[in-house]
Protein backbone atom coordinates (compact mmCIF):
# COMPACT_ATOMS: atom_id res chain seq x y z
CA UNK A 1 0.00 0.00 0.00
CA UNK A 2 1.36 3.57 -1.01
CA UNK A 3 -0.56 6.77 -0.87
CA UNK A 4 0.21 9.10 -3.64
CA UNK A 5 0.88 12.83 -3.70
CA UNK A 6 -0.59 14.70 -7.20
CA UNK A 7 0.87 18.04 -7.91
CA UNK A 8 -2.32 19.79 -9.55
CA UNK A 9 -1.41 21.64 -11.98
CA UNK A 10 -3.21 25.43 -12.11
CA UNK A 11 -2.50 28.57 -14.56
CA UNK A 12 -3.76 31.82 -14.23
CA UNK A 13 -6.10 31.03 -11.16
CA UNK A 14 -7.55 27.98 -13.32
CA UNK A 15 -7.11 24.69 -12.79
CA UNK A 16 -5.88 22.96 -15.75
CA UNK A 17 -7.31 19.64 -17.39
CA UNK A 18 -4.03 17.95 -17.27
CA UNK A 19 -4.78 18.11 -12.98
CA UNK A 20 -7.58 16.06 -13.08
CA UNK A 21 -6.18 13.28 -15.64
CA UNK A 22 -2.98 13.22 -12.84
CA UNK A 23 -5.71 12.77 -10.10
CA UNK A 24 -6.99 9.83 -12.49
CA UNK A 25 -3.61 8.53 -12.70
CA UNK A 26 -2.95 8.70 -8.97
CA UNK A 27 -5.95 6.91 -8.02
CA UNK A 28 -4.58 4.12 -10.52
CA UNK A 29 -1.46 4.07 -9.12
CA UNK A 30 -2.66 4.00 -5.96
CA UNK A 31 -4.86 0.59 -6.40
CA UNK A 32 -1.78 -0.89 -7.76
CA UNK A 33 0.38 -0.36 -5.55
CA UNK A 34 -2.43 -2.00 -3.15
CA UNK A 35 -4.86 0.29 -2.40
CA UNK A 36 -3.44 3.86 -0.59
CA UNK A 37 -4.92 7.49 -0.68
CA UNK A 38 -4.45 9.94 -3.39
CA UNK A 39 -3.95 13.51 -1.64
CA UNK A 40 -3.77 16.53 -4.19
CA UNK A 41 -1.71 19.85 -3.93
CA UNK A 42 -2.84 22.54 -4.64
CA UNK A 43 -0.94 25.94 -5.00
CA UNK A 44 -2.32 29.32 -5.85
CA UNK A 45 -3.66 32.82 -5.07
CA UNK A 46 -6.26 33.50 -2.69
CA UNK A 47 -9.38 31.70 -3.83
CA UNK A 48 -7.59 28.57 -5.35
CA UNK A 49 -9.56 26.14 -2.82
CA UNK A 50 -12.52 26.39 -4.67
CA UNK A 51 -11.21 24.25 -7.06
CA UNK A 52 -10.22 21.42 -4.46
CA UNK A 53 -14.01 20.27 -5.61
CA UNK A 54 -13.35 19.10 -8.85
CA UNK A 55 -10.09 17.12 -7.34
CA UNK A 56 -12.19 15.29 -4.97
CA UNK A 57 -14.54 14.25 -7.63
CA UNK A 58 -11.82 12.84 -9.87
CA UNK A 59 -10.52 10.48 -6.87
CA UNK A 60 -8.47 13.25 -4.72
CA UNK A 61 -9.13 11.86 -0.76
CA UNK A 62 -7.76 14.80 0.23
CA UNK A 63 -6.59 17.80 -0.86
CA UNK A 64 -3.80 19.80 0.76
CA UNK A 65 -4.39 23.78 -0.17
CA UNK A 66 -1.82 26.59 -0.26
CA UNK A 67 -3.20 30.18 -0.49
CA UNK A 68 -0.28 32.66 -1.41
CA UNK A 69 -0.26 36.32 -3.57
CA UNK A 70 3.23 34.47 -4.23
CA UNK A 71 1.61 31.57 -5.89
CA UNK A 72 -0.70 33.72 -8.12
CA UNK A 73 2.00 32.84 -10.66
CA UNK A 74 4.28 29.83 -11.13
CA UNK A 75 6.52 30.03 -8.38
CA UNK A 76 9.43 27.03 -9.12
CA UNK A 77 11.74 27.63 -6.04
CA UNK A 78 8.91 27.73 -3.32
CA UNK A 79 6.79 24.90 -4.81
CA UNK A 80 9.79 22.83 -5.34
CA UNK A 81 10.33 23.32 -1.63
CA UNK A 82 6.66 22.75 -0.54
CA UNK A 83 6.13 19.60 -2.39
CA UNK A 84 9.45 18.18 -1.13
CA UNK A 85 8.64 18.99 2.35
CA UNK A 86 5.13 17.56 2.23
CA UNK A 87 6.73 14.36 0.42
CA UNK A 88 9.23 14.30 3.32
CA UNK A 89 6.56 13.70 5.81
CA UNK A 90 7.08 9.91 5.27
CA UNK A 91 3.30 8.85 4.24
CA UNK A 92 4.27 8.96 0.60
CA UNK A 93 5.37 6.14 -1.57
CA UNK A 94 4.92 8.43 -4.71
CA UNK A 95 4.40 11.88 -6.03
CA UNK A 96 2.86 12.35 -9.82
CA UNK A 97 3.19 15.55 -12.04
CA UNK A 98 1.72 16.11 -15.39
CA UNK A 99 4.52 15.90 -17.44
CA UNK A 100 3.40 19.55 -18.99
CA UNK A 101 6.25 22.75 -19.24
CA UNK A 102 5.22 23.37 -15.03
CA UNK A 103 5.46 19.69 -14.17
CA UNK A 104 8.91 18.86 -15.91
CA UNK A 105 10.02 22.08 -14.40
CA UNK A 106 9.22 21.54 -10.96
CA UNK A 107 9.28 17.19 -10.55
CA UNK A 108 13.19 17.70 -11.35
CA UNK A 109 13.61 19.84 -8.54
CA UNK A 110 11.94 18.12 -6.11
CA UNK A 111 13.81 14.74 -7.24
CA UNK A 112 17.00 16.65 -6.91
CA UNK A 113 16.00 18.46 -3.87
CA UNK A 114 15.47 14.80 -2.62
CA UNK A 115 18.07 12.53 -4.06
CA UNK A 116 14.80 10.13 -5.34
CA UNK A 117 14.26 8.61 -9.12
CA UNK A 118 12.28 10.24 -11.55
CA UNK A 119 10.05 8.53 -14.77
CA UNK A 120 9.03 11.56 -16.79
CA UNK A 121 6.08 11.57 -19.52
CA UNK A 122 4.86 7.88 -19.10
CA UNK A 123 2.00 6.75 -21.30
CA UNK A 124 1.17 4.21 -18.26
CA UNK A 125 2.42 2.55 -15.83
CA UNK A 126 2.03 -1.49 -13.68
CA UNK A 127 3.80 -2.38 -10.67
CA UNK A 128 5.66 -5.03 -10.11
CA UNK A 129 6.98 -6.44 -6.89
CA UNK A 130 6.42 -2.79 -5.47
CA UNK A 131 8.34 -1.36 -8.18
CA UNK A 132 6.80 0.76 -10.84
CA UNK A 133 7.31 -0.15 -14.23
CA UNK A 134 6.52 2.98 -16.22
CA UNK A 135 6.19 3.05 -20.18
CA UNK A 136 8.53 6.44 -21.77
CA UNK A 137 8.97 7.46 -25.11
CA UNK A 138 12.88 7.26 -26.34
CA UNK A 139 14.58 7.96 -29.75
CA UNK A 140 12.15 10.90 -30.58
CA UNK A 141 9.12 8.69 -29.89
CA UNK A 142 10.33 5.57 -32.40
CA UNK A 143 11.44 3.64 -29.36
CA UNK A 144 9.27 2.83 -26.09
CA UNK A 145 11.31 2.21 -22.99
CA UNK A 146 9.51 0.21 -19.91
CA UNK A 147 11.48 2.39 -16.83
CA UNK A 148 12.11 0.41 -13.53
CA UNK A 149 11.49 3.52 -10.70
CA UNK A 150 13.60 1.94 -7.43
CA UNK A 151 13.22 3.62 -4.18
CA UNK A 152 10.59 5.89 -2.29
CA UNK A 153 9.14 7.98 -2.56
CA UNK A 154 9.36 7.74 -6.14
CA UNK A 155 8.57 10.33 -8.39
CA UNK A 156 6.26 10.19 -11.98
CA UNK A 157 4.83 12.46 -14.41
CA UNK A 158 2.32 11.31 -16.88
CA UNK A 159 1.95 12.47 -20.51
CA UNK A 160 -0.82 14.80 -20.72
CA UNK A 161 -3.88 12.79 -22.74
CA UNK A 162 -2.28 9.47 -21.93
CA UNK A 163 -5.01 9.50 -18.83
CA UNK A 164 -8.51 10.95 -19.56
CA UNK A 165 -9.82 12.15 -16.18
CA UNK A 166 -12.42 9.64 -14.59
CA UNK A 167 -14.91 10.39 -11.89
CA UNK A 168 -14.36 8.58 -9.24
CA UNK A 169 -16.24 10.77 -6.32
CA UNK A 170 -14.81 11.79 -2.75
CA UNK A 171 -16.44 13.61 0.02
CA UNK A 172 -14.39 16.87 -0.11
CA UNK A 173 -11.65 16.84 2.56
CA UNK A 174 -9.02 20.08 2.44
CA UNK A 175 -6.27 20.52 4.56
CA UNK A 176 -4.20 24.26 4.46
CA UNK A 177 -1.11 24.03 4.50
CA UNK A 178 1.84 26.48 4.17
CA UNK A 179 4.68 27.67 1.86
CA UNK A 180 7.94 25.50 2.87
CA UNK A 181 10.11 28.89 1.49
CA UNK A 182 9.07 32.35 1.75
CA UNK A 183 7.77 32.92 -1.62
CA UNK A 184 9.02 36.22 -2.17
CA UNK A 185 12.62 35.38 -1.78
CA UNK A 186 11.98 33.12 -4.63
CA UNK A 187 15.12 34.03 -7.00
CA UNK A 188 13.10 32.97 -10.08
CA UNK A 189 10.52 35.33 -10.97
CA UNK A 190 7.68 34.90 -13.49
CA UNK A 191 6.36 38.48 -13.96
CA UNK A 192 3.65 37.88 -16.67
CA UNK A 193 1.57 34.93 -18.05
CA UNK A 194 0.63 35.64 -21.81
CA UNK A 195 -2.08 33.05 -22.72
CA UNK A 196 -2.45 32.22 -26.48
CA UNK A 197 -5.49 31.49 -27.79
CA UNK A 198 -7.80 32.17 -25.11
CA UNK A 199 -11.22 30.46 -24.95
CA UNK A 200 -9.99 27.76 -27.66
CA UNK A 201 -9.47 24.62 -26.76
CA UNK A 202 -5.43 23.85 -26.50
CA UNK A 203 -3.72 21.05 -28.53
CA UNK A 204 -3.19 19.03 -25.67
CA UNK A 205 -7.12 19.08 -24.87
CA UNK A 206 -8.24 18.49 -27.89
CA UNK A 207 -9.79 15.33 -28.66
CA UNK A 208 -9.35 16.74 -32.90
CA UNK A 209 -6.77 18.48 -34.09
CA UNK A 210 -6.83 19.60 -37.34
CA UNK A 211 -2.96 20.53 -38.42
CA UNK A 212 -1.53 22.34 -41.56
CA UNK A 213 1.25 22.49 -43.14
CA UNK A 214 3.16 24.49 -46.18
CA UNK A 215 0.81 22.87 -48.60
CA UNK A 216 -1.65 25.48 -47.63
CA UNK A 217 0.76 28.14 -49.11
CA UNK A 218 -0.36 31.64 -47.27
CA UNK A 219 -1.54 32.34 -43.73
CA UNK A 220 -4.69 33.30 -44.49
CA UNK A 221 -5.55 29.90 -46.19
CA UNK A 222 -5.71 28.60 -42.92
CA UNK A 223 -9.23 29.24 -42.82
CA UNK A 224 -9.61 25.99 -44.07
CA UNK A 225 -8.50 24.32 -40.95
CA UNK A 226 -9.88 27.01 -38.31
CA UNK A 227 -13.37 25.99 -40.62
CA UNK A 228 -13.48 22.30 -40.48
CA UNK A 229 -12.33 22.46 -36.58
CA UNK A 230 -15.18 24.65 -35.80
CA UNK A 231 -17.40 22.03 -37.60
CA UNK A 232 -16.26 19.29 -35.80
CA UNK A 233 -16.82 21.41 -32.86
CA UNK A 234 -14.44 19.81 -30.01
CA UNK A 235 -11.21 20.17 -32.35
CA UNK A 236 -7.70 22.33 -32.53
CA UNK A 237 -5.78 23.85 -35.11
CA UNK A 238 -1.76 22.80 -34.98
CA UNK A 239 0.81 23.37 -37.56
CA UNK A 240 3.92 21.99 -38.51
CA UNK A 241 7.49 23.94 -38.12
CA UNK A 242 7.82 25.38 -41.74
CA UNK A 243 4.39 27.31 -41.27
CA UNK A 244 5.46 28.63 -37.48
CA UNK A 245 9.24 29.78 -39.02
CA UNK A 246 7.37 31.85 -42.12
CA UNK A 247 5.39 33.35 -38.51
CA UNK A 248 1.92 32.19 -40.29
CA UNK A 249 1.28 30.19 -37.25
CA UNK A 250 2.13 30.93 -33.41
CA UNK A 251 5.07 29.01 -31.67
CA UNK A 252 3.01 27.63 -29.65
CA UNK A 253 0.62 25.52 -32.26
CA UNK A 254 3.93 24.16 -33.62
CA UNK A 255 3.78 20.21 -33.31
CA UNK A 256 6.40 17.89 -33.63
CA UNK A 257 10.28 17.16 -32.30
CA UNK A 258 10.49 21.04 -31.25
CA UNK A 259 6.73 21.73 -30.50
CA UNK A 260 3.82 20.48 -29.06
CA UNK A 261 3.13 16.09 -28.44
CA UNK A 262 -0.19 15.56 -29.05
CA UNK A 263 -2.31 12.46 -29.41
CA UNK A 264 -5.96 13.38 -29.94
CA UNK A 265 -8.10 10.45 -31.09
CA UNK A 266 -8.34 12.10 -34.56
CA UNK A 267 -5.35 14.01 -36.09
CA UNK A 268 -5.90 15.49 -39.89
CA UNK A 269 -2.69 16.95 -41.31
CA UNK A 270 -3.54 18.77 -44.26
CA UNK A 271 -0.56 19.61 -46.83
CA UNK A 272 1.78 18.29 -44.53
CA UNK A 273 5.12 16.22 -46.24
CA UNK A 274 5.33 14.04 -42.70
CA UNK A 275 9.23 14.69 -42.21
CA UNK A 276 10.12 12.62 -38.85
CA UNK A 277 10.49 15.88 -36.98
CA UNK A 278 6.79 16.43 -36.79
CA UNK A 279 6.01 12.59 -37.20
CA UNK A 280 8.03 12.87 -33.73
CA UNK A 281 5.04 14.81 -31.82
CA UNK A 282 1.74 13.23 -33.32
CA UNK A 283 2.51 9.76 -34.23
CA UNK A 284 0.25 8.23 -31.54
CA UNK A 285 -2.97 9.77 -32.42
CA UNK A 286 -5.14 6.88 -32.55
CA UNK A 287 -6.28 7.28 -36.27
CA UNK A 288 -4.42 9.93 -39.05
CA UNK A 289 -5.97 11.14 -41.77
CA UNK A 290 -3.91 12.76 -44.15
CA UNK A 291 -4.62 15.17 -47.39
CA UNK A 292 -1.40 16.00 -49.66
CA UNK A 293 -1.52 16.15 -53.68
CA UNK A 294 2.01 13.88 -53.67
CA UNK A 295 1.44 10.23 -53.22
CA UNK A 296 4.54 9.80 -51.74
CA UNK A 297 4.60 12.20 -49.02
CA UNK A 298 5.70 9.76 -45.71
CA UNK A 299 2.71 11.27 -43.99
CA UNK A 300 0.72 9.02 -45.87
CA UNK A 301 2.87 5.57 -44.77
CA UNK A 302 1.22 6.56 -40.98
CA UNK A 303 -1.99 7.80 -41.98
CA UNK A 304 -4.73 5.62 -41.62
CA UNK A 305 -6.82 7.33 -44.51
CA UNK A 306 -5.66 9.36 -47.34
CA UNK A 307 -6.72 11.47 -50.32
CA UNK A 308 -3.99 12.26 -52.56
CA UNK A 309 -5.12 15.31 -54.07
CA UNK A 310 -5.50 19.13 -53.79
CA UNK A 311 -6.47 20.60 -50.20
CA UNK A 312 -7.97 23.54 -52.03
CA UNK A 313 -10.62 21.55 -53.64
CA UNK A 314 -10.92 18.70 -50.71
CA UNK A 315 -11.35 21.06 -47.74
CA UNK A 316 -14.83 22.74 -48.24
CA UNK A 317 -16.03 19.29 -49.13
CA UNK A 318 -15.08 17.80 -45.78
CA UNK A 319 -15.85 20.82 -43.61
CA UNK A 320 -19.45 20.87 -45.71
CA UNK A 321 -19.67 17.06 -44.75
CA UNK A 322 -18.62 17.26 -41.44
CA UNK A 323 -20.90 19.91 -40.65
CA UNK A 324 -23.99 17.61 -42.24
CA UNK A 325 -22.79 14.81 -40.16
CA UNK A 326 -23.04 16.96 -36.66
CA UNK A 327 -26.49 18.73 -37.75
CA UNK A 328 -27.48 14.54 -37.67
CA UNK A 329 -27.12 15.09 -33.77
CA UNK B 1 31.80 36.03 -17.39
CA UNK B 2 31.77 32.31 -18.32
CA UNK B 3 29.59 29.82 -19.68
CA UNK B 4 29.29 26.46 -19.93
CA UNK B 5 26.94 24.29 -22.22
CA UNK B 6 26.22 21.02 -21.47
CA UNK B 7 25.99 18.75 -24.86
CA UNK B 8 25.07 15.45 -25.15
CA UNK B 9 26.07 12.94 -28.39
CA UNK B 10 22.54 11.41 -29.45
CA UNK B 11 21.61 9.38 -32.20
CA UNK B 12 20.97 10.91 -35.79
CA UNK B 13 16.81 9.71 -35.69
CA UNK B 14 16.33 9.58 -39.35
CA UNK B 15 16.54 5.31 -39.34
CA UNK B 16 14.38 2.84 -38.34
CA UNK B 17 15.75 1.58 -35.02
CA UNK B 18 16.82 -2.06 -34.01
CA UNK B 19 16.85 -3.58 -30.16
CA UNK B 20 19.07 -6.00 -29.41
CA UNK B 21 17.83 -9.68 -28.72
CA UNK B 22 17.64 -9.35 -25.50
CA UNK B 23 15.57 -6.33 -25.14
CA UNK B 24 17.97 -4.52 -23.21
CA UNK B 25 19.04 -1.84 -25.14
CA UNK B 26 19.33 -0.15 -29.02
CA UNK B 27 21.06 -1.72 -31.47
CA UNK B 28 23.88 0.73 -31.88
CA UNK B 29 24.99 -0.95 -34.81
CA UNK B 30 25.21 1.58 -38.23
CA UNK B 31 24.08 4.23 -36.35
CA UNK B 32 25.50 7.62 -37.08
CA UNK B 33 25.77 10.49 -33.93
CA UNK B 34 25.77 14.22 -33.83
CA UNK B 35 25.28 17.22 -30.92
CA UNK B 36 21.32 16.82 -29.68
CA UNK B 37 19.58 19.58 -31.42
CA UNK B 38 18.69 21.51 -28.56
CA UNK B 39 22.02 21.59 -27.47
CA UNK B 40 23.71 23.06 -30.89
CA UNK B 41 20.74 25.98 -30.00
CA UNK B 42 22.42 26.50 -26.61
CA UNK B 43 25.82 26.59 -27.68
CA UNK B 44 24.56 29.24 -30.44
CA UNK B 45 23.12 31.21 -27.76
CA UNK B 46 26.59 31.30 -25.82
CA UNK B 47 28.50 32.37 -28.77
CA UNK B 48 25.57 35.13 -29.81
CA UNK B 49 26.23 36.17 -26.12
CA UNK B 50 30.16 36.15 -26.07
CA UNK B 51 29.89 37.94 -29.41
CA UNK B 52 27.44 40.85 -28.30
CA UNK B 53 28.59 41.03 -25.01
CA UNK B 54 32.05 42.11 -24.73
CA UNK B 55 32.81 40.31 -21.32
CA UNK B 56 32.14 36.88 -22.23
CA UNK B 57 36.02 35.19 -21.38
CA UNK B 58 35.19 31.66 -21.79
CA UNK B 59 32.55 29.01 -23.22
CA UNK B 60 33.02 25.73 -22.07
CA UNK B 61 31.08 22.96 -23.37
CA UNK B 62 30.73 19.91 -21.02
CA UNK B 63 29.72 16.55 -22.42
CA UNK B 64 28.90 12.82 -20.46
CA UNK B 65 29.62 10.25 -22.51
CA UNK B 66 31.59 7.78 -24.41
CA UNK B 67 35.50 8.71 -26.16
CA UNK B 68 33.38 9.09 -28.88
CA UNK B 69 31.89 11.95 -27.47
CA UNK B 70 34.93 14.45 -28.00
CA UNK B 71 33.63 14.60 -31.54
CA UNK B 72 30.50 16.28 -30.46
CA UNK B 73 32.71 18.28 -28.31
CA UNK B 74 35.15 18.99 -31.25
CA UNK B 75 32.37 19.86 -33.57
CA UNK B 76 31.57 22.41 -30.50
CA UNK B 77 34.64 23.92 -30.75
CA UNK B 78 34.61 24.28 -34.11
CA UNK B 79 31.26 25.99 -33.88
CA UNK B 80 33.53 28.51 -31.38
CA UNK B 81 33.59 27.44 -27.79
CA UNK B 82 36.90 27.71 -25.96
CA UNK B 83 37.14 24.84 -24.25
CA UNK B 84 36.19 20.89 -23.73
CA UNK B 85 35.27 18.74 -20.95
CA UNK B 86 34.42 14.69 -21.85
CA UNK B 87 33.49 12.92 -18.49
CA UNK B 88 33.78 9.50 -19.92
CA UNK B 89 31.06 6.67 -19.47
CA UNK B 90 31.07 3.44 -21.35
CA UNK B 91 27.42 4.04 -21.39
CA UNK B 92 24.72 6.99 -20.82
CA UNK B 93 22.37 5.70 -17.86
CA UNK B 94 18.87 6.31 -18.31
CA UNK B 95 18.86 8.49 -14.96
CA UNK B 96 18.74 11.82 -15.46
CA UNK B 97 19.89 12.31 -11.83
CA UNK B 98 23.33 10.05 -11.79
CA UNK B 99 23.55 12.44 -15.01
CA UNK B 100 22.82 15.65 -13.19
CA UNK B 101 25.24 14.51 -10.12
CA UNK B 102 28.39 13.90 -12.73
CA UNK B 103 27.74 16.91 -14.60
CA UNK B 104 27.15 19.65 -11.64
CA UNK B 105 30.22 18.07 -9.58
CA UNK B 106 32.24 19.28 -12.84
CA UNK B 107 29.89 22.80 -13.31
CA UNK B 108 30.41 23.31 -9.54
CA UNK B 109 34.23 24.29 -10.25
CA UNK B 110 34.04 26.06 -12.45
CA UNK B 111 32.62 29.13 -11.08
CA UNK B 112 30.01 29.74 -14.29
CA UNK B 113 27.79 32.69 -15.07
CA UNK B 114 25.66 30.40 -16.89
CA UNK B 115 24.92 27.18 -17.75
CA UNK B 116 22.84 26.24 -20.28
CA UNK B 117 21.39 23.02 -21.19
CA UNK B 118 19.14 22.09 -24.07
CA UNK B 119 15.09 21.75 -23.05
CA UNK B 120 15.26 18.09 -23.97
CA UNK B 121 17.64 15.20 -24.89
CA UNK B 122 16.16 13.91 -28.28
CA UNK B 123 17.20 10.37 -27.65
CA UNK B 124 16.27 10.17 -23.51
CA UNK B 125 13.53 12.37 -23.91
CA UNK B 126 14.02 12.66 -20.14
CA UNK B 127 13.90 16.87 -19.81
CA UNK B 128 15.31 16.81 -16.76
CA UNK B 129 19.06 17.26 -16.24
CA UNK B 130 19.32 21.15 -16.55
CA UNK B 131 17.03 21.87 -13.55
CA UNK B 132 18.40 18.71 -11.21
CA UNK B 133 21.87 20.59 -11.88
CA UNK B 134 20.49 23.82 -11.01
CA UNK B 135 18.78 22.70 -7.53
CA UNK B 136 22.04 20.11 -6.77
CA UNK B 137 24.34 23.62 -7.01
CA UNK B 138 21.04 25.97 -5.96
CA UNK B 139 20.94 28.08 -8.59
CA UNK B 140 18.34 30.18 -10.08
CA UNK B 141 16.86 28.00 -13.23
CA UNK B 142 14.95 29.02 -16.16
CA UNK B 143 13.54 26.36 -18.00
CA UNK B 144 12.12 26.20 -22.04
CA UNK B 145 13.84 29.19 -23.02
CA UNK B 146 13.09 30.82 -26.27
CA UNK B 147 13.89 34.75 -25.60
CA UNK B 148 17.06 35.39 -23.89
CA UNK B 149 17.82 38.90 -22.69
CA UNK B 150 21.02 39.43 -20.15
CA UNK B 151 22.02 42.76 -18.80
CA UNK B 152 24.49 42.87 -16.19
CA UNK B 153 23.81 40.59 -13.68
CA UNK B 154 20.60 39.74 -14.33
CA UNK B 155 18.19 38.07 -17.04
CA UNK B 156 15.02 37.84 -18.82
CA UNK B 157 13.45 34.99 -20.67
CA UNK B 158 10.21 33.60 -22.04
CA UNK B 159 9.60 30.83 -21.40
CA UNK B 160 7.60 28.45 -24.04
CA UNK B 161 4.34 26.42 -21.87
CA UNK B 162 1.33 24.59 -23.63
CA UNK B 163 -0.50 27.46 -25.69
CA UNK B 164 0.92 30.29 -23.67
CA UNK B 165 4.44 32.49 -22.50
CA UNK B 166 5.59 32.83 -18.79
CA UNK B 167 8.05 35.99 -18.76
CA UNK B 168 10.47 35.36 -16.05
CA UNK B 169 13.51 37.36 -14.67
CA UNK B 170 16.16 35.82 -12.89
CA UNK B 171 19.62 36.98 -11.38
CA UNK B 172 23.17 35.25 -12.16
CA UNK B 173 24.84 32.85 -12.19
CA UNK B 174 21.94 31.00 -13.39
CA UNK B 175 20.95 27.69 -15.20
CA UNK B 176 18.62 27.37 -18.14
CA UNK B 177 17.43 25.18 -20.57
CA UNK B 178 17.38 26.44 -24.06
CA UNK B 179 14.15 25.46 -26.52
CA UNK B 180 13.47 25.85 -30.01
CA UNK B 181 13.04 29.02 -31.37
CA UNK B 182 15.45 31.03 -29.79
CA UNK B 183 17.88 30.49 -32.67
CA UNK B 184 19.29 28.35 -35.31
CA UNK B 185 22.75 27.53 -35.13
CA UNK B 186 26.15 28.35 -37.01
CA UNK B 187 27.80 25.65 -39.05
CA UNK B 188 31.53 25.19 -38.34
CA UNK B 189 33.77 27.25 -40.37
CA UNK B 190 36.80 25.61 -42.26
CA UNK B 191 38.96 27.88 -39.86
CA UNK B 192 37.08 27.15 -37.22
CA UNK B 193 37.62 22.88 -37.62
CA UNK B 194 41.45 23.76 -38.03
CA UNK B 195 41.50 25.94 -34.44
CA UNK B 196 39.28 23.14 -32.91
CA UNK B 197 41.98 21.25 -32.94
CA UNK B 198 44.23 23.10 -30.69
CA UNK B 199 41.61 23.83 -28.36
CA UNK B 200 41.91 22.12 -24.96
CA UNK B 201 39.53 19.06 -24.46
CA UNK B 202 40.23 17.50 -20.60
CA UNK B 203 39.19 14.22 -20.56
CA UNK B 204 38.23 12.76 -16.83
CA UNK B 205 36.19 9.89 -15.78
CA UNK B 206 32.36 10.68 -14.90
CA UNK B 207 31.16 10.47 -11.30
CA UNK B 208 28.20 8.41 -11.84
CA UNK B 209 26.60 7.65 -8.24
CA UNK B 210 23.93 4.54 -8.35
CA UNK B 211 20.91 4.48 -10.22
CA UNK B 212 17.22 4.58 -9.23
CA UNK B 213 15.46 5.08 -12.45
CA UNK B 214 16.98 1.49 -15.06
CA UNK B 215 16.01 0.18 -18.50
CA UNK B 216 13.48 -2.84 -17.50
CA UNK B 217 13.16 -3.18 -21.23
CA UNK B 218 12.77 -1.78 -24.95
CA UNK B 219 10.66 -2.01 -27.89
CA UNK B 220 9.21 -0.60 -31.22
CA UNK B 221 6.29 0.69 -30.81
CA UNK B 222 3.37 -1.20 -32.63
CA UNK B 223 3.78 -0.34 -36.36
CA UNK B 224 0.45 1.36 -37.64
CA UNK B 225 -1.26 -0.92 -40.37
CA UNK B 226 -0.84 0.29 -43.17
CA UNK B 227 -3.11 3.14 -44.36
CA UNK B 228 -5.58 3.40 -47.26
CA UNK B 229 -5.58 5.83 -50.21
CA UNK B 230 -9.97 7.04 -50.80
CA UNK B 231 -9.36 8.86 -54.02
CA UNK B 232 -7.64 11.98 -55.72
CA UNK B 233 -10.52 14.48 -54.98
CA UNK B 234 -13.48 15.50 -52.88
CA UNK B 235 -15.17 13.04 -54.74
CA UNK B 236 -13.41 10.30 -51.87
CA UNK B 237 -14.76 12.83 -48.71
CA UNK B 238 -18.48 10.85 -48.77
CA UNK B 239 -16.32 7.14 -47.75
CA UNK B 240 -13.76 9.02 -45.82
CA UNK B 241 -16.59 10.59 -43.46
CA UNK B 242 -17.95 6.97 -43.61
CA UNK B 243 -15.62 5.47 -42.63
CA UNK B 244 -14.48 7.74 -39.49
CA UNK B 245 -18.08 7.16 -38.51
CA UNK B 246 -18.39 3.31 -38.77
CA UNK B 247 -14.63 2.26 -38.98
CA UNK B 248 -13.11 4.37 -36.53
CA UNK B 249 -15.70 5.75 -34.64
CA UNK B 250 -14.01 9.26 -34.28
CA UNK B 251 -17.02 10.92 -35.99
C1 LIG C 1 16.12 19.92 -35.59
C2 LIG C 1 14.81 20.03 -36.30
C3 LIG C 1 13.64 20.08 -35.57
C4 LIG C 1 12.41 20.16 -36.22
N1 LIG C 1 11.25 20.19 -35.49
C5 LIG C 1 10.07 20.18 -36.13
C6 LIG C 1 8.83 20.16 -35.41
O1 LIG C 1 8.78 20.16 -34.17
N2 LIG C 1 7.67 20.14 -36.11
C7 LIG C 1 7.64 20.15 -37.48
O2 LIG C 1 6.54 20.11 -38.04
N3 LIG C 1 8.79 20.20 -38.18
C8 LIG C 1 9.99 20.23 -37.54
N4 LIG C 1 11.13 20.30 -38.28
C9 LIG C 1 11.03 20.57 -39.72
C10 LIG C 1 10.74 19.34 -40.55
O3 LIG C 1 11.94 18.69 -40.89
C11 LIG C 1 10.01 19.73 -41.86
O4 LIG C 1 10.79 20.67 -42.54
C12 LIG C 1 8.62 20.33 -41.64
O5 LIG C 1 7.85 19.50 -40.78
C13 LIG C 1 7.93 20.46 -42.98
O6 LIG C 1 6.69 21.11 -42.82
P1 LIG C 1 5.53 20.92 -43.90
O7 LIG C 1 5.13 19.48 -43.95
O8 LIG C 1 4.50 21.92 -43.56
O9 LIG C 1 6.21 21.42 -45.24
P2 LIG C 1 6.75 20.64 -46.52
O10 LIG C 1 7.70 19.57 -46.13
O11 LIG C 1 7.19 21.67 -47.46
O12 LIG C 1 5.47 19.90 -47.07
C14 LIG C 1 4.39 20.53 -47.68
C15 LIG C 1 3.52 19.44 -48.27
O13 LIG C 1 2.36 20.03 -48.81
C16 LIG C 1 2.03 19.34 -49.99
N5 LIG C 1 1.23 20.24 -50.83
C17 LIG C 1 1.63 21.37 -51.45
N6 LIG C 1 0.60 21.96 -52.08
C18 LIG C 1 -0.48 21.19 -51.85
C19 LIG C 1 -1.83 21.27 -52.24
N7 LIG C 1 -2.30 22.28 -52.98
N8 LIG C 1 -2.65 20.29 -51.84
C20 LIG C 1 -2.21 19.24 -51.10
N9 LIG C 1 -0.94 19.14 -50.69
C21 LIG C 1 -0.07 20.09 -51.06
C22 LIG C 1 3.35 18.93 -50.60
O14 LIG C 1 3.17 17.77 -51.42
C23 LIG C 1 4.19 18.65 -49.38
O15 LIG C 1 4.18 17.26 -49.03
C24 LIG C 1 12.37 20.22 -37.63
C25 LIG C 1 13.56 20.16 -38.35
C26 LIG C 1 14.78 20.07 -37.71
C27 LIG C 1 16.03 20.01 -38.52
N1 LIG D 1 25.34 12.85 -21.17
C1 LIG D 1 25.18 14.19 -21.20
N2 LIG D 1 26.25 15.00 -21.37
C2 LIG D 1 26.12 16.35 -21.40
N3 LIG D 1 24.94 16.97 -21.29
C3 LIG D 1 23.84 16.21 -21.13
C4 LIG D 1 23.91 14.80 -21.07
N4 LIG D 1 22.65 14.33 -20.90
C5 LIG D 1 21.84 15.41 -20.87
N5 LIG D 1 22.55 16.54 -21.00
C6 LIG D 1 22.04 17.93 -21.05
O1 LIG D 1 20.74 17.97 -20.48
C7 LIG D 1 19.77 18.32 -21.48
C8 LIG D 1 18.48 17.60 -21.23
O2 LIG D 1 18.68 16.21 -21.31
P1 LIG D 1 17.60 15.18 -20.78
O3 LIG D 1 17.26 15.58 -19.39
O4 LIG D 1 18.26 13.84 -20.87
O5 LIG D 1 16.42 15.28 -21.71
C9 LIG D 1 20.45 18.03 -22.79
O6 LIG D 1 19.88 18.82 -23.82
C10 LIG D 1 21.89 18.42 -22.47
O7 LIG D 1 22.05 19.82 -22.47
Amino acid sequence: MANVLVFAEVRGGDLRKVALEAVTAGRALAELSGGGSVHALLAGDAGIGAKAESLAQHGADSVLVLEHAGFAMYNPEALAATVAQQLGSGTYGYALFSATAQGRDLSPRVAAKMGVGLAADLTGFTVEGGMVLGQHFNMNGKVIVTLALAGTPALLSVRPAAFQPALAPRALATTSITSAADPSASRVKVVELKQGNTGKLDLNDAPVIVAGGRGLKAPENFKLCEDLADAFGNAAVGATRAVTDEGWRPHSDQIGQTGRNVSPTLYVAVGISGAIQHLAGMRTSKTIVAINKDKDAPIFKIADYGIVGDVFEIMPALTAAVKAVKAQG
Amino acid sequence: MKIAVCIKRVPVMEVKFAITADGSRVDNAGLKYDINDFDLWAIEAALQLKEKNGNVGEVAVISLGPDAASEQIRKALAMGADRGVLLKADSIPADGLAIARALAAEIKEGGYDLVLFGRIAIDSMNQMTGPMVAELLDLPCVTNVFKLEITGSTGRAERALEGATEVVEFPLPAVLTIDDGLNKERLPSLKGIMAAKKKPLDVKPAQLGDAKVTVHKMALPPERAAGRILGDSSAAVPELVRLLQTEAKVL
